[in-house]
C-alpha cells in the first residue's frame, strides 16, 4: 500500500532534478554544447569583467591614431576617432548580454502572463487575448519593432521595449498551447481535487511544469532578440554612438568598407561569433532536453 | 525445376544503438512459377523483413548482409539501380499491410497508376488512363471512371486495399508479395480482399507471397506454407502436409492455439512464453526455451547447438527431435 | 471548401482592424507632439502658434481619440493615407513607387531562398549524415547567426570593393539588385533549407514513398513527385512567415544598398518624426504580410486535397 502511494506521487509531483543532473551532463559532453558553450562564456565573463580587462578607454579619442589597421597594439584595430576596436568590442559585450536579457524578460513576463490568462482565464480573456496575438503576429517582425520606436523614439532603451514587445506574442501562444495541455494532465487533476485555487494551479503548478520548454524557447529567442536590437542600432534607432553597441557601430560601416575594412569586420565578427555561440549552445540545450532524449 | 524466386541464406540486420538486430538469419524459400506461398509467423519472427529483403526495399538503419537473392535467374543482390527500378512493380509488386497510409496522400489514385504505366511501358496518357480506370473496374471500385481523381482519404481501408492491388497487378508482374495484406482491415473485409488476391493471380499466373500470421487465410489460399520464427524458416512444406501433420513444435504449437470452427474446443492452447528479444537470443535452437517437445524429451542438444535445415518428404525442418528421429 | 476560404477571409477583419488601431497609436501615442517640434524655432512665435492650430486642427489632433481613429480609418479606407508633415507632399505619391521597389527586392530575394533553400535541403535529406548533410547545415546555422547587414557588407566589400563586379551604391537597375536580393535570399533561406530537411526526413520515412519505391519509380521521381508535394506543406508554412522577414529584412538591406524602397523611407521618417510617412509604410507593408499570408493559406487547399474536406 505504502509502496502504491509513493509510486503515484512521483506521478503527480513530476521529479526533475535527477534529469537535471543527467541533462548537464549530456550538455557538457555535446560538441557544439562545448563549442557555444565556450562562446557564451567567454561573452558573460567580458560583460561581467568590466574596464579593468580593457587595453585602452573605449570611449577615449585619440585623432593621430584614426583608422589603424590591426596591430600588436590596437589588435582589431582603431576606429574613424581612434578609439581602440578591441575595448569597444570587449565592452560592447555588456550591451549584447543585457539587451539580451532585458527584451527577452519583457517578452517572457508579458507573454507568460497573457498565455496563462489566456489558457485558464475562461473563454472571453482567451479570445481577447488571442486577438491581440494576432495582431502582433501579423506584423512582420521588424516592422512591428519599427512601428514602437516610432511610437516611443529612438534610444537603446526603446531598443529594448521594441524588441521585447516583438518577442511577446511568441511566448503567449506557447504557454497557452502548454497550458491547454496540461489542464487535464493529471497532477493538476490532482490539485484540483486537492482543493487548490484557480490561480494558485495557473502559477504555482502548471508555471513550473512548462519551465523546461520556456528555456527552450528562450535559448533561440534570445539571439533572435540580440540580432534585431543590432539591427535596429544599425539602423540608428537603438543604442545612440558613441555607446560601443555592435549595431551602433556599424551605422557609419558603408563609408570604411574601401578604407578600413576591420571597422566593419570587428562588431560584425563579433555580432556573428556571439550569435552562433548561442544557437550553437541553444541547438545542444534542445537536444538534451528534449523529452524524448531524456526518457534514454 | 529451378524456382521463380529463390531466397538463400538471407541475413538481414538492423544496426542499433543496442547492437546488431539480426531480423532475418539466414533464412531460405523458393517461390515457383503461379504458386501461392504462404509466410507465417508471430510478429518479430522477421517474416515482413524478409518479405521487404526481396525487392531491396530494406530502409535504413536495415541492410542485407548476406545470402543471395535470384529471380528467374538473376541476382537481384548485385542489380544496379536501373535494373532494380526495372524490376520492381513489373515483374515483382508488393502491397502493404496499412493500404491508406501506403497511398501517397497528395496525389490522385489514378495518377498513382498511370505514373507507374508510364514508368515501365511506352504508352500514352490517353492509354494510361484508360488502362487505369480498367483496373480500378477489375478490383471492385465501383464508379471508377469518377474515382479516378479521388484520393487515398476518400477511401476506406478496404477500397484503398484494392487500389493497391490495382497498383500491384497492373503490368501483370510474374511474383506479387503481399505483407499482411487484411491485417489492418475489418473482419468483413478481408474475405473479400483474400478473395480478389487469389482470383486475379490465378488469372495472371502471378505467383502469391502471401505474409501473414492469420493459418486461416493460409489454410484458404497457400499450396505451399514456410513457418518463421525469430528471424529463421523452422518449417517448409506443402499446406496439406503442414495442416496434418506439422513436423516442428513450433508448427505445432500455432495449429493448436488456431480455433477450428465446427469442434469446440474445451481450450486453447497458446504456445507459453514469447519470442525472444534479439538481444539475448537463444544460443543453439532459438525455440527451444518455449518448446515442449525438448522439455518431455528432455532434449540437451537444443540448447548447445543450432540445428540445420533438414530435408523432409515434402519439405524441410529445422529441429533437432526430428533429426534425432530420422 | 468555400467554407475554409470564408472562414479565411473573416478572420481577417479583426486582424486588419488590429493593425489600423496600431498604426493610428503611431500618431496618437507620439509623445513630444510633432507639430509643434517641427516649426519650433522656425518662424515667430505668433505665426507658430497659428500655423499649429492650423495644423492640428488639419490632422484632427484636437477630437477625442476614438473621432481620430474613426477619421483615420475612414481615410484609409478612401486611400488618403494624408500628407507628409516634413515635406507636405501626399504620402501615396512618396511612397508609391517606392512601394513598388520594396517588393521587387523582397520577391528576388524570395525567389534566391527558395532556390537555395529548398535544394540544399533536399540534398541534405536524401544524402542524410553525409558530408553534403553535414556541410549545408553547418553553413545554414552560420546563415541563421548571420546580421543581414554584415553579410551585406561583407558582399560589398568582396564584389564591389575587391572584385568590383558590381556597383556599390543602387542606381534602382537590375546590376543594382543583385547584391541586396542575394544578401537578403541567403539569410532567409538557412531557415527554409532546415524546414526543408526535417519534413524531408519526416516524408521520405512514410509508408508511401516504400510503396513508390515497389512500383520501380526512379529516385528523381519519388524525391520530387511524391516526397516534395508533401514537405511542401510545412515548407509553405515557413515561406509564408519568412515573407514577412523578408519584408522586414528589406528595410534594413535598403539602407545598406541604398535601394530606394519604402524601407529606407521609413527609417528616415521615423529619425524625423515624420509619422504619416512612417504610419502608412507600416501599415502598408503590414497590410501586404497580410494579404500574403491569406493566399499562402489558400494555396494549401490546392496543394492539399485534405483540406477541403475537413471541418
Amino acid at each position: 500500500m505504502t509502496d502504491m502511494i509513493l509510486e503515484e506521487q512521483q506521478t503527480f509531483g513530476k521529479p526533475t532534478g535527477s534529469n537535471f543532473a543527467r541533462a548537464m551532463r549530456r550538455l557538457l559532453r555535446h560538441r557544439s554544447g562545448q563549442v557555444g558553450g565556450g562562446v557564451v562564456l567567454v561573452l558573460v565573463f567580458c560583460a561581467l569583467a568590466g574596464e579593468s580587462i580593457l587595453p585602452y578607454d573605449p570611449l577615449s579619442i585619440d585623432p593621430i591614431n584614426r583608422l589603424k589597421p590591426p596591430s600588436a597594439e590596437h589588435f582589431f584595430g582603431t576606429d574613424e576617432l581612434g578609439r581602440d576596436l578591441f575595448s569597444r568590442i570587449l565592452y560592447g559585450s555588456r550591451y549584447t548580454l543585457m539587451i539580451g536579457l532585458v527584451s527577452t524578460v519583457i517578452a517572457a513576463t508579458f507573454g507568460i502572463t497573457m498565455g496563462l490568462l489566456a489558457g485558464g482565464g475562461g473563454k472571453w480573456a482567451d479570445m481577447l487575448i488571442m486577438r491581440v496575438v494576432d495582431v502582433l503576429l501579423a506584423f512582420p517582425y521588424i516592422l512591428l519593432l519599427l512601428a514602437v520606436v516610432a511610437i516611443l523614439g529612438p534610444s537603446l532603451w526603446t531598443a529594448m521595449i521594441a524588441v521585447g514587445v516583438g518577442g511577446m506574442p511568441g511566448y503567449a501562444r506557447l504557454i497557452r498551447g502548454e497550458v491547454l495541455a496540461q489542464k487535464d494532465a493529471e497532477y493538476v487533476e490532482a490539485m484540483r481535487a486537492l482543493g487548490a485555487s484557480h490561480l494558485r494551479i495557473l502559477f504555482g503548478t502548471i508555471l513550473p511544469n512548462v519551465l523546461p520548454q520556456m528555456v527552450i524557447y528562450a535559448s533561440f529567442t534570445i539571439p533572435l532578440a540580440i540580432l534585431a536590437a543590432a539591427a535596429l542600432s544599425f539602423l540608428g534607432l537603438g543604442a545612440q554612438p558613441p555607446i560601443p553597441e555592435w549595431g551602433a557601430m556599424l551605422v557609419d560601416a558603408r563609408t570604411f568598407l574601401r578604407t578600413a575594412w576591420w571597422v566593419v569586420a570587428a562588431p560584425g565578427m563579433a555580432i556573428f561569433v556571439s550569435i552562433l555561440g548561442m544557437n550553437l549552445f541553444g541547438n545542444a540545450l534542445r537536444d538534451v532536453l528534449d523529452p524524448k532524449e531524456m526518457s534514454k | 525445376m529451378t524456382a521463380l524466386l529463390e531466397i538463400e541464406n538471407l541475413q538481414t540486420h538492423f544496426k542499433t544503438e543496442g547492437g546488431v538486430v539480426r531480423a532475418v538469419d539466414g533464412v531460405d524459400l523458393k517461390v515457383n512459377e503461379g504458386e501461392v506461398l504462404g509466410i507465417v509467423g508471430e510478429s518479430g519472427s522477421g517474416k515482413t523483413v524478409t518479405a521487404l529483403s526481396a525487392l531491396r526495399l530494406v530502409d535504413e538503419p536495415g541492410k542485407i548482409v548476406g545470402g543471395s537473392i535470384r529471380y528467374d535467374g538473376r541476382d537481384v543482390l548485385s542489380m544496379n539501380k536501373k535494373e532494380l527500378t526495372q524490376l520492381r512493380g513489373d515483374r515483382i509488386s508488393m502491397i502493404f499491410q496499412q493500404p491508406r497510409v501506403c497511398l501517397n496522400p497528395v496525389i490522385s489514385i489514378g495518377r498513382q497508376i498511370t505514373e507507374l504505366l508510364k514508368q515501365h511501358r511506352d504508352i500514352s496518357s490517353k492509354e494510361a488512363r484508360n488502362t487505369a480506370i480498367s483496373l480500378l473496374n477489375s478490383v471492385g471500385i465501383p464508379d471508377a471512371e469518377k474515382r479516378f481523381s479521388a484520393y487515398a482519404h476518400e477511401l476506406s481501408g478496404g477500397q484503398a486495399q484494392r487500389v493497391m492491388i490495382a497498383i500491384a497487378l497492373a503490368l501483370k508482374p510474374r511474383v506479387l508479395i503481399a505483407d499482411e495484406p487484411t491485417t489492418a482491415l475489418d473482419v468483413t473485409i478481408q474475405a473479400q480482399i483474400i478473395e480478389l488476391l487469389r482470383e486475379l493471380c490465378r488469372e495472371m499466373g502471378t505467383a502469391l507471397v502471401l505474409v501473414t500470421h492469420d493459418l486461416g487465410v493460409v489454410a484458404e489460399l497457400a499450396d505451399r506454407v514456410a513457418v518463421m520464427y525469430a528471424g529463421q524458416v523452422v518449417e517448409e512444406t506443402d499446406v496439406e502436409t503442414l495442416f496434418s501433420n506439422p513436423q516442428h513444435p513450433y508448427t505445432q504449437g500455432l495449429l493448436s492455439s488456431m480455433p477450428v470452427l465446427g469442434q469446440r474446443a474445451e481450450r486453447l492452447t497458446a504456445i507459453p512464453g514469447t519470442v525472444p528479444k534479439p538481444s539475448d537470443m537463444p544460443p543453439a535452437c532459438r525455440f527451444a526455451p518455449r518448446c515442449k517437445t525438448r522439455i518431455s524429451l528432455g532434449m540437451d542438444i537444443c540448447n548447445q547447438e543450432p540445428p540445420q535445415l533438414l530435408r523432409t518428404a515434402k519439405g524441410s525442418v529445422r529441429c533437432w527431435a526430428i533429426e534425432g528421429a530420422s | 471548401m468555400a467554407n475554409y476560404v470564408i472562414r479565411r477571409l473573416l478572420m481577417i477583419i479583426p486582424i486588419i482592424f488590429g493593425i489600423l488601431f496600431l498604426t493610428f497609436l503611431i500618431k496618437a501615442l507620439i509623445p513630444t507632439d510633432a507639430v509643434s517640434a517641427l516649426f519650433s524655432g522656425t518662424v515667430s512665435e505668433d505665426k507658430a502658434a497659428e500655423a499649429i492650430a492650423q495644423i492640428r486642427e488639419k490632422y484632427h489632433l484636437d477630437l477625442p481619440w476614438y473621432r481620430q481613429f474613426g477619421i483615420y480609418v475612414w481615410d484609409v479606407m478612401h486611400l488618403d493615407l494624408g500628407e507628409s508633415v516634413r515635406t507636405r507632399q501626399p504620402v501615396i505619391d512618396e511612397i508609391g513607387f517606392r512601394y513598388v521597389n520594396t517588393l521587387i527586392l523582397a520577391f528576388s530575394a524570395l525567389i534566391v531562398a527558395i532556390v537555395v533553400g529548398l535544394v540544399t535541403g533536399m540534398l541534405s535529406a536524401y544524402f542524410k549524415n553525409t558530408w553534403i548533410d553535414v556541410t549545408s547545415m553547418s553553413v545554414g546555422m552560420m546563415g541563421i547567426s548571420m546580421p543581414a547587414f554584415f553579410l551585406g557588407f561583407v558582399l560589398i566589400f568582396i564584389f564591389s570593393v575587391q572584385l568590383r563586379w558590381l556597383p556599390v551604391i543602387g542606381r534602382g537597375d537590375f546590376q543594382s539588385l543583385i547584391l541586396p536580393a542575394l544578401t537578403l535570399g541567403f539569410i532567409e533561406a538557412a531557415a527554409l533549407s532546415r524546414v526543408t530537411r526535417s519534413s524531408m526526413l519526416d516524408v521520405l520515412s512514410r509508408e508511401y514513398i516504400r510503396t513508390a519505391r515497389a512500383k520501380g519509380m526512379s529516385e528523381s521521381y519519388i524525391l520530387f513527385r511524391h516526397a516534395l508535394p508533401n514537405a511542401f506543406l510545412s515548407i509553405l508554412t515557413m515561406i509564408g512567415l519568412q515573407i514577412g522577414n523578408l519584408l522586414g529584412g528589406a528595410f534594413i538591406i535598403e539602407v545598406i544598398f541604398g535601394w530606394h524602397g519604402i524601407g529606407e523611407l521609413a527609417v528616415k521618417a521615423i529619425q524625423w518624426r515624420d509619422f504619416t510617412i512612417t504610419q502608412a509604410v507600416i501599415l502598408v507593408s503590414a497590410g501586404t504580410y497580410v494579404f500574403v499570408n491569406l493566399i499562402v493559406d489558400l494555396l494549401y487547399t490546392w496543394v492539399d486535397p485534405r483540406i477541403s474536406y475537413e471541418e
